[in-house]
Formats: structure tokens, sequence, C-alpha cells
């Protein structure tokens, strides 16, 4: 295309300004640390960055790490979206209160997080001696990871959800009802399509965290090697061999899976948008 | 570490004054009650400049004493001590500030920039890897009596009120049904000593040893990062029959969450571990601060630094003024030391660097 590249003035005053702070900042907070990330693995060569990676213990550990977020990830969308809905369309006593509870794993320091779920699920813990006497056991195993993942990413879904569950008329259903349709198939073809962005926004956001997170797993993990270790600890063990090149390796991998499954997700929300018009 | 900047709110009756300090000299403004927002801003921007400027203002007496987990009770008191010892002979009164944490995220912090006048970590390799930046010569642990360790301490079992299980030595540990609590040698300083204590015990009794501990491995249920998580797996969390601790953290968690609980079995070889202290030089600002800190490290090894290493249940070297009863309650045994593994220099990149011994454990090799 021999179109010429044309910075179309807008009419909305500020765009300067605003664009230019806007680039600062992401250069600072942003694109400065994951460049200099990037920047370390370059110095350490492909091939080094490969030989690091290409070890069981960090397949197995960023196999357990991707695999968790990602059914992590999944339970909250289903039980993210249904606590948005019951937040958005009911009333009920105490309403607001449940409203609120939702943002505390944002506020909760993750590792304060970590302890109390690994006090409650640990075998002597409340729910821990429950399933200890059922034969099981929760805390120190993956299901102690999952459920610290859950616990970190519920928010996530739930919050972008809940406005647009809000901004559904109650019309709409109506329409679809007198045109007859049931109420199973007025969820399916009618509410769900138009909350499928939202969600899937709010997966991918649970799912990033989950990956991600560190402060509550390593309390409940059990951390070990082939088993409960997580892709993070990993990077924390390299570091406390001073390997700080090994730690980069692991993070660049972490980055660039992360990436192509954030990408995948966007693809899927513009491809689902692209199918019902708009949001 | 924290460092508190001073409070820029200082509410005066109506309002308060923002000064400038420019060319002309300083101009201050009494900004009204009227103008909320923009005496936040003008708050944060005041704070922004203090946080920016508190770095450099540092007194020369003062020193940042970088330490690690297990010694917070210890240095709490040894600073109170020689501060007032300090200022006895004459001297203004120092600003010592102690910051804890893993001891080799502390060396880390101190690599990375943290200026810290001196170092009191779990191992001497963590010691080394700052020297291999070139911020304390490499010969730093012969400048300073005992390796520089001014106190030492070995590595005991902490087992359950009554010892249910019969834990007497490292071989009862691999027994079938016995579950062993220690942190990752990989992130934990003391964990390391737990591990060669093991290797040692089974080198004097004629076993593999790396098969000996491979075995002790497949016993450990939780590796948590750190030994103070691993106590606390232990004792609040309830798993395990064993946690192979520091002598002071197991002495700590009997005083503190009853003696009603727990025993201490002391096996018949243990390793002496000596965590050992240095001065950074490149970290010292001037000769006054040099001073101090030499006279800091000498308090650590006099009758009276010693007696409080005692105190906190630490071996020392010099008990002539300490607590009798802070000196009995050691039990004698056989202690093999990091000597009989070569130094830290070979036994870490042998045991716990990429691809030692320890990560062979877990790759099955």
């Amino acid at each position: 295309m021999a179109l010429a590249f044309r910075l179309q003035k807008s009419p909305m005053p500020g765009f300067g300004l605003g664009m230019g702070i806007t680039l600062a900042m992401l250069s600072l907070i942003v694109i400065l640390p994951v460049g200099a990330l990037l920047a370390r693995g370059i110095s350490y060569g492909p091939e080094a960055v490969w030989a690091t990676i290409n070890t069981p213990r960090v397949w197995a550990a960023l196999y357990l790490s991707f695999r968790l977020a990602f059914l992590a990830a999944l339970v909250n969308l289903v039980f993210g979206t249904l606590l948005a809905w019951v937040l958005a369309r009911y009333d009920f006593p105490g309403r607001r209160l449940v409203d609120a509870l939702v943002d505390l794993p944002f506020a909760l320091p993750t590792a304060v997080a970590g302890i109390a779920l690994t006090a409650l699920y640990a075998p002597n813990g409340v729910f821990g001696s429950i399933v200890r006497d059922l034969g099981g056991k929760i805390a120190y195993t993956q299901w102690g990871i999952l459920i610290a993942l859950i616990f970190v990413g519920l928010p996530f879904v739930t919050r972008t959800v809940q406005p647009v569950i809000a901004e559904i008329e109650q019309e709409v259903e109506e329409a679809s009802a007198t045109l007859g349709a049931g109420r199973f198939h007025t969820l399916r073809r009618v509410i769900l399509p138009l909350l499928l962005p939202a969600a899937l926004i709010g997966f991918a956001l649970s799912l990033a965290r989950a990956v991600g997170e560190y402060g509550s797993v390593i309390f409940i993990a059990g951390n070990l090697p082939m088993k409960t270790e997580i892709a993070p600890l990993l990077i924390v063990i390299k570091l406390e061999e001073f390997d700080y090149d090994g730690a980069a390796a692991i993070g660049i991998a972490m980055l660039l899976i992360s990436f192509a499954m954030l990408l995948a997700i966007n693809l899927i929300q513009i491809w689902s948008r692209r199918r019902i018009g708009h949001v | 570490m924290t460092r508190i900047v001073p409070a820029t709110d200082n509410p005066t009756a109506g309002g308060r004054s923002i000064c400038a300090r420019g060319a002309q000299g300083s101009r201050c403004r009494r900004a009204g009650p009227a103008a909320p927002g923009l005496r936040r801003i003008a708050a944060i921007v005041v704070s922004l400049v203090g946080l920016g400027l508190a770095g450099p203002v540092h007194a020369d007496n003062s020193l940042l004493n970088v330490s690690y987990d297990p010694t917070r009770e210890l240095y709490r008191e040894v600073n109170a001590a020689f501060a007032a010892k300090w200022q006895a002979e004459g001297h203004a009164a120092p600003t010592i500030e102690t910051s804890h944490g893993g001891s080799g995220a502390q060396a880390r912090s101190v690599i990375d920039g943290l200026k810290a006048q001196v170092v009191t970590l779990a191992l001497a390799s963590d010691i080394d890897q700052i020297a291999s930046r070139g911020l304390l010569p490499e010969d730093w642990q012969s400048r300073l009596p005992h390796n520089s360790a001014p106190y030492t301490s070995t590595i005991v079992f902490l087992v359950r009120e009554g010892n249910p299980k019969g834990i007497q030595d490292w071989g009862d540990l691999v027994k079938e049904g016995v579950e062993v609590i220690t942190p990752n040698p990989k992130t934990s300083g003391g964990a390391r000593w737990n591990y060669l204590a093991a290797w040692a015990w089974a080198q004097k009794n004629g076993q593999d040893p790396k098969g000996f501990v491979t075995e002790l491995f497949k016993h450990v249920p939780v590796l948590d990062s750190g030994a103070r998580g691993s106590t606390t797996t232990f004792t609040q969390r309830e798993i395990g029959d064993v946690l192979l601790a520091w002598e002071n953290e197991a002495y700590l968690a009997l005083n503190e969450l009853g003696e009603d609980r727990f025993d201490i079995v002391v096996p018949s070889v243990s390793i002496l571990a000596e965590p050992p202290v240095a001065i950074v030089d490149k970290n010292i600002a001037d000769d006054e601060q040099k001073a101090l800190a030499d006279a800091y490290l000498a308090f650590l090894y006099s009758p009276e630094g010693q007696a409080l290493a005692y105190k906190h249940y630490y071996r020392a070297w010099d008990d002539s003024a300490a607590n009798p009863e802070d000196v009995a309650r050691f039990p004698q045994l056989d202690l093999v030391t990091i000597a009989d593994f070569g130094s830290w220099k070979q036994a870490q990149p042998e045991h716990f660097g990429d691809g030692g011994t320890f990560d062979q454990i877990y790759s099955g090799q």
C-alpha cells in the first residue's frame, strides 16, 4: 500500500501532552524492566538461555505454573461470572458487603493470603483436617497451589464482567422471551455472547496474575522439585545461586509463553467481538 | 529495611507554609485551608524530594549491619550494648541499623548497591560472593579471629514431645514413616549446614553419603525457602516428625512455643556452623566510620559481646563474662567443620551449585 502515514489531527485537545506522559510512564514502568530482562538474555546468548530452560526440572515447573494458572483462570471464569451476575442482578441483604469482599484478594498482601490459606488447608487446619480424615491432602500439594491461584485471580473476572451485566437491559431478555426463546436459549444465545468479550479479558487478567504469583503460593505449595515447584520459585532459586543469567533465562521463557497465551486470548476476543458486532 | 522520612504533615493553625529556596533566597507562601488539592500535591512533591534526599544524608557515626534471619534478637541487644559502650568511651551516640532476611538475598542486596558497612551472614560463601564483586578483599575471612566467626552454632533435631518416633541420630531419619522438615538448601543458608551435617554423618558411619542424603530428602514432604518458614511448618502446621534446625533456632522455638511441646535431640555427629562477619571496605565513608565499624565487630569478640551470643543460644568462644547457665546448656558432640569439605568455595558449587549433588537428588542422576 502506498499510503503515506499521516497523523490525523484529533479534534480533542491535549493529544501531544497526554501521549508524551503516557509514553514516558510506559517506558519507565514497563519497557525498561522488560528490556533489561531481554538484554540480559541476549548478552547471555540464545543457546545458553535454551540450555537453561531445556532441563526436566525447568519444564516441570513451567508446565506446573501454566497448567495450574490456566485451571485457576477457568474456575474463576465460571464462578467469577456467576458472582458478577448475582451481584449485578439481584438485590439481597448484605449485597454491598459481598461486593466489597470481592476486592479483598486485591488488597490483602499475598503472603498473608498464603499463610491464611495454609493455616486453613494444612492437615491440622479447619478444612485440612476434614480432608485428612477422608484420606486426602490439600496444602503442600498441587490442590493447594490451585486454591491460592483461584483466590488471587477471582476479582479480575467479576470486576470486568459486572459492569457489562449491569448494562444489559432487562428488556433484551424480555424481547428474547416474547420471541419464544426459553430461558436456557436466552442465556446461551443472548446473554453469554454479550458477556464473552469482557469475560475473556477477565480470564486473561486472572491467568496473567496466576502465572506470576509467588507470595501466596510459596507458603502452601510444599515446593518439592518436579512435584510442587512453581516457575517463579525456580527464578528465586537461580538468584540465590547468584546465577542472574539463569534467572533471566527462565524469566524470558515465562514472558514468551505468557505473551503467546495473552495474544491467543486477545485474538479469540477480537473474533468474538466481530461475531456479535460490538459491545 | 525501611527508612522513615520525616512526615511533611505539620499541622499549623489554619494551613502550612511551603517554602521554595531559589536563587533569590527563600520564598515562603502560606497555603490557606481553602486549597486542599494543592496542598496534597505540594505534600507529595515535598515527600518525593525528601525521599530523594534521604539517601546521601548519612552521618558518619552510623552503621548499617546487613544480617540474616535468626539474628534479630541477638543484634537488637548487641546494638544497644555496643552503643552504650561506645558512648561511655567518649564518642558521640552512634546510629546502628540492622537489616534481616535470607542470607543469600541479603548478600545480593549488598552486591546490588545496599550501602552496608558491616555484613553478618549465615555462610562464608555469601560474603565470598560480595568479595568477588570487589567490595571487600578476597582474604576477608582471615582478618578476624576464628575464621571471622565470633559465634557459632550447630544443627540439631527438634522432635515432638516425648519423641514418639524414637529419633536419636541421623540414621533414624530415613526409617519408614518418618517425615523430616528442612528448608531448601538452594534458598536457605541453614539448610546447607543441615545437608552437610547429614553428609558428614553418613561418611563417618561407612554409608554412601550421596545415597543417604538422597534417601533423606525422600522423607521431606515440604521444602520451605527459609529456616523460619520450616520452623513454622513444623511447629504451627504440625507437619513432620523432626525438624532439622539451627541449635539457636531450636532453643528459641522451645522458649517461645512451650517446652512441653517439643524436645531437642542432639545427634552423634553434626557440623560446626560458622556464621561469619566482615567489614565491607568499599562502603566505608571515612576513617571515623572505619573506627566505628572496627569497634563494632571487635565488640562481638569481647567478653560482653560473647556473653550476649551465649544468651541467645549461640556457641561463642569466650565464656568469661557469660552466665554459666547459658554455657552449660550446650551438650558436647562430635562436630565436623566446613574445612572437612575443603571450604565453602569448594563445597558450594559441588553440592549446591547448578547440577551439584543436591540437584542430582531430584533429577535422579
